[in-house]
């Protein structure tokens, strides 16, 4: 995935380290180091390729291309992309892990949170693997930016 | 102890219908057994002890359970578990081993997929893994487990397992290349070998504290059990 415009994302560059708690109500890119608790409830967070993040995240969506160690909690989707490592629970409506990701830890699919716009229940629309992963890419994409 | 054998003669052709040059797919006795418990509609608590595999992922996911994913293969690689014993050999350090991996104090699983772990874990952690699993397992819960027979030989590669059918297996060659990229130096240098081989005898003494223990038999060199505590 190619790394998203700063416009679209506020972004935390490969050179910076946080430690605390963090929250903001936009979508974030991390690909330097945060230690503590992110907090987007109802925005996006990608974790890019040079991220390590040691928090529990709470985001609408999450796409992991880096090193997270936490649990995820996303009232949408989780993603894994072939260089995630992850090591902690994830509790979601969808989540697509791609050939080649490193995950330990529990998968939860809620199945609250159906969308009223007759999306199929959660656990039935789990789409967790390599054939559906360049596609879930794609469409989380495409629901960012609809949201900017 | 009862023996079954394979239902089918195309069962655990290990070499048909390969999709890519090291992943091939088998027919799994044992797999088409415990699917009638991964169909039910009782939400399941499932922990997968192989390779991170998002079709397994998908499968249990997909039927409202609960899925765990620990690699305790790769976890067994560690540098820091090394020590050594009272004779000064190398050893893995089994008791710390114990205390990081498999701990779920908020989880007790119905079923275990524990794939060919114990043919390659290191002898140390074998018997104490097993006990472990023993007290993860709800009373009923299953394990699945492969183990190779004598004729595979020390040289038989180490796979992971995809599920891909409600008796079907892909069998997918583990790339050690990107196993150490994520901290596995030892399997990087070495692979992942094959540790020993388990007679029958061997395998019901150390499930022993099991109440049942199913024997398949497939064309593979391979023996297929299910386990029931």
């Amino acid at each position: 995935m190619e790394t998203p415009k700063t416009t679209e994302f506020a972004h935390i560059g490969k050179s910076v380290i946080i430690k605390g708690e963090l929250s903001g109500s936009e979508d974030l890119y991390v690909d330097g180091q945060v230690e503590g608790s992110i907090e987007l409830s109802g925005n996006r967070l990608i974790i890019g390729p040079h991220g390590q993040v040691r928090a529990k995240v709470n985001a609408k969506g999450v796409i992991v291309q880096g090193k997270l160690d936490g649990n995820i909690l996303a009232g949408e989707r989780v993603e894994l992309t072939k260089s995630a490592i992850v090591v902690g629970d994830i509790a979601t409506q969808r989540v697509a892990i791609e050939e080649g990701a490193y995950f330990k830890g529990k998968v939860d699919i809620q199945r609250e949170g159906v969308k009223a716009d007759g999306a199929r229940p959660a656990a039935a629309s789990a789409a967790a693997g390599s054939s559906s992963a360049g596609s879930s890419v794609m469409a989380a994409k495409t629901a960012i930016n609809d949201g900017k | 102890m009862k023996i079954f054998r394979s239902s089918s003669d195309s069962a655990a052709q290990g070499t048909a219908s390969a999709r890519e040059s090291n992943r091939l797919t088998r027919r799994s006795s044992s797999l088409g057994q415990l699917v009638k418990t991964l169909d039910s509609d009782e939400a399941l608590c499932i922990l997968d002890l192989g390779s991170t595999s998002p079709a397994n992922i998908r499968y249990c996911t997909e039927r409202g359970h609960k899925i765990y994913s620990d690699d305790l293969l790769l976890s067994s690689t560690d540098p820091s578990l090394a020590t050594k014993d009272e004779a000064g050999n190398p050893a893995l350090d089994s008791k710390r081993f114990l205390e990081e991996n498999l701990v779920f104090p908020a989880a007790q699983f119905d079923v275990v997929f524990c794939w060919n772990l114990a043919d390659y874990l290191d002898e140390s952690l074998v018997k104490p893994v097993v006990g472990r699993l023993w007290s993860l397992l709800k009373p009923g819960g299953t394990l699945l487990a492969f183990f190779h027979t004598q004729e595979a030989g020390p040289d038989a590669p180490c796979y992971r397992y995809h599920i891909v059918g409600t008796d079907t297996l892909e069998m997918q060659l583990i790339d050690t290349r990107g196993d150490a990229k994520k901290g596995a130096q030892r399997a990087a240098s070495n692979g992942f070998r094959l540790q020993r081989v388990f007679n029958n005898r061997n395998i019901e003494n150390l499930f022993r504290d099991f109440a049942n223990i199913k024997f398949f038999l497939a064309r593979d060199n391979v023996r297929e059990v299910l386990v029931v505590r």
